[in-house]
């Protein structure tokens, strides 16, 4: 196949998933029974005519997607002019509504937050990724024994304790030793930038354990099983007669070829890895886009809720196609050109 | 493979037998939950402040929870929950992802394509955060929750289903049948169907506890169903009252329970997995919980020579020449 046409569908399926989740979020939130504006707007004390005054204010006075009225009168201007369109060009000019419960725009919110979660993920992923390759290895090269039976066993062990469980624990565990919520010490005065850090990193060991240790089984699976694939073909007895030894062998044959389906799992696995943020900063109160979702859950903030949907969303289909291009440019079956 | 052969297979493996006798356990204690309970959980107890959080003793050996109810009694009720859930959306999603993926293998081409673009479409999407979205705007309630956790979990299994289809298809008894003029709905009935079953009842038992795991998840971030309560949700009450006081009795608990009833299945679903099709063993650890190992590497020989051209072997190092 050529890299071009790859790329191309690829690009496409991105695109189209893209609109789709748009469209999807769009719709979740005016066609499921329960109202968006219910929240704010639901009180026994609040008059009919200023309930409908806020509605009209948010625009959901409008038809939803298509005016018919205006269309069977040849106003089509008028006809599109409906919450859909309104939505779609909020959305491109970033505008995503304002918080219910904080008074201020979504877009900031999630601005002020998002670094904080991209923090999180990506040193819990460097490390469950990281902590997959070298258990991974190990039990492929020791296949069979007992090291690869323990490997195994803790691997299906932490895949089946749910996330935010595990970081209950590591609380117990640790308090009293580690800091066990939000991002830094309150009150803590940094002198200069070197002690904010330093407390910020201190708050980020737990956290990042969880993640690192929780999502590392799929990590180290592929890498097991594409390792005892490539061990088993004949081309390693060749390299093993021309006299290679082991580590050149792991490191030559056995992590190149794994590199591929790593990278695949890496992509796929993020929208599920990205769930298991949510509950690892629900946890430890840190102060992201996880810990945001569960206070506007709680809440019935919904705007913020389909804001931080929206970002999640978009982030992982880009994600996504990241991989794949990475994936391109790395599979030799796909040609260049 | 029959059921019997597959069973005396089965017996044979301490864990499998381990995971069965743990999931048997906590069916036995959802199944008589009224009489092993020692209270009611869901009637009102008069509390004085003393009960609140009161740890462990002889007359509640868990000790009480946030609201003064026991904790013993609330963990036995909470099984009936997480099993309700977990057999429930496991069974949609099986009959969901199944069909999806006969249809898709079995007649190819377009509709293949479209099906399986929507099983990529919903790969993709983070699912926490979507249920999250869709049970805060709908409401909370147990039948939505499972119907939701149904609708998003059958992705794995349409693949799995599809890539065995694939190969089962091309099979000389297939062709054969197709040639005396038996019908699609037979072909499939009668020689598909029987083929992929024991996988898909393996990955339904995988899909149990990735159910039971995700409503727990729900739950514990505050969407669980208010008349129904779950280990999940015993969980959100007691991180949110209970962790400040390290009051170890109340969360502990409902959290080893979630661990024991998935690691039950997860030992049933890959030791029948395994049995079954022991080519896809290593790789037992994706399926439930989405992950791809049919994308990566292990895709049937056809499907692999489709998209890379035949003739050039799958295994090249990268930087070398093909072709």
């Amino acid at each position: 196949m050529q890299r071009a046409d790859y790329v191309i569908r690829k690009g496409f399926f991105a695109l189209v998933t893209l609109v789709v989740v748009i469209v999807f979020n769009f719709f979740l939130f005016r066609i499921l029974p329960g109202d968006p504006l219910r929240a704010l707007i639901q009180n026994a004390r609040m008059d009919k005519e200023a309930q409908a005054r806020i509605r009209a204010q948010f625009g959901l006075d409008k038809a939803i997607w298509l005016d018919v009225e205006a269309l069977k009168q040849g106003d089509i201007k008028g006809a599109l002019d409906t919450q859909f369109t309104a939505y779609v060009s909020n959305l491109l000019r970033g505008n995503l509504g304002v918080s219910f419960s904080l008074r201020q725009p979504v877009s900031e919110i999630l601005a002020e937050r998002v670094w904080r979660t991209v923090v999180l993920l990506s040193i819990g992923q460097l490390m469950a990724i990281g902590l997959g390759i070298v258990l991974g290895l190990i039990a492929a090269w020791r296949r069979g024994s007992k090291l690869d039976t323990g490997i195994l066993l803790t691997g299906l062990f932490t895949w089946s304790i749910p996330t935010f469980f595990f970081g209950i624990i590591l609380v117990i565990l640790a308090r009293g030793h580690l800091p066990v919520g939000m991002m830094v010490t309150p009150g803590l005065k940094p002198e200069d930038g070197w002690t904010y850090w330093a407390d910020v990193g201190r708050h980020l060991i737990l956290p990042t354990i969880t993640l690192g240790v929780g999502y590392l089984s799929s990590y180290m699976m592929i890498m097991r099983s594409s390792v005892v694939e490539v061990l088993s073909e004949d081309y390693i007895l060749t390299a093993k007669a021309k006299g290679m030894s082991t580590l050149q062998i792991m490191r030559d044959h056995a992590l190149k070829n794994a590199m591929l389906p790593m990278i695949t799992v890496i992509g796929l696995t993020l929208g599920y890895t990205v769930g298991g943020a949510i509950q690892v900063e629900t946890v430890f109160s840190w102060p992201g886009i996880g810990r945001l979702i569960y206070d506007a859950v709680g809440k019935q903030d919904f705007p913020v809720l389909q804001g931080a949907f929206l970002l999640i969303a978009i982030s992982v289909i880009i994600a996504n196609f990241a991989a794949d291009l990475l994936y391109s440019v790395l599979d030799p079956r796909v040609k260049p050109g | 493979m029959s059921i019997k052969e597959i069973w005396r297979a089965f017996r044979r493996r301490p864990a499998a037998m381990a995971g069965l006798f743990m999931l048997a356990f906590v069916i036995f204690v959802a199944a008589f939950a009224p009489w092993l309970a020692p209270y009611d959980p869901y009637e009102s107890v008069d509390v004085t402040a003393a009960d609140i959080l009161a740890p462990p003793d002889g007359e509640h050996w868990l000790g009480r929870d946030d609201a003064g109810k026991d904790v013993l009694s609330l963990l036995i009720y909470g099984a009936r929950i997480s099993l309700l859930v977990g057999f429930t959306a496991s069974f949609m999603s099986i009959i969901i992802g199944a069909t999806v993926g006969l249809t898709a293998g079995f007649y190819g081409g377009r509709v293949d394509n479209a099906l399986m673009r929507l099983t990529d479409f919903l790969m993709v999407i983070p699912t926490l955060p979507l249920m999250l979205v869709i049970i805060s705007v709908w409401g909370r309630g147990i039948e939505r929750i499972i119907l939701v956790i149904g609708l998003l979990y059958w992705t794995y299994t349409a693949r799995l289903v599809r890539s065995q289809v694939l190969s089962i298809r091309e099979r000389k008894f297939v062709v054969r049948s197709r040639a005396i003029g038996a019908s699609n709905y037979r072909i499939i009935s009668r020689h598909i169907l029987p083929q992929v079953l024991p996988l898909i009842i393996a990955q339904g038992v995988l899909d149990i506890s990735t159910a039971i795991i995700a409503e727990s998840s729900l739950a514990f971030l505050g969407l669980g169903d208010p008349t129904a309560i779950s280990w999940g949700m015993m969980l959100n009450f007691a991180f949110e009252r209970a962790i400040s006081r390290m009051a170890w009795w109340v969360l502990l608990p409902p959290g080893i329970a979630i661990v024991w009833v998935s690691l039950s299945l997860v030992l049933i679903g890959t030791a029948i997995e395994d049995i079954v099709n022991p080519r896809l063993r290593r790789h037992h650890l994706f399926d439930a919980r989405q992950m791809m190992s049919l994308f990566v590497g292990l895709r049937p020989e056809k499907e692999r020579e489709e998209e890379s051209g035949p003739g050039i072997p799958a295994d090249l190092d990268a930087g070398e020449v093909s072709g």
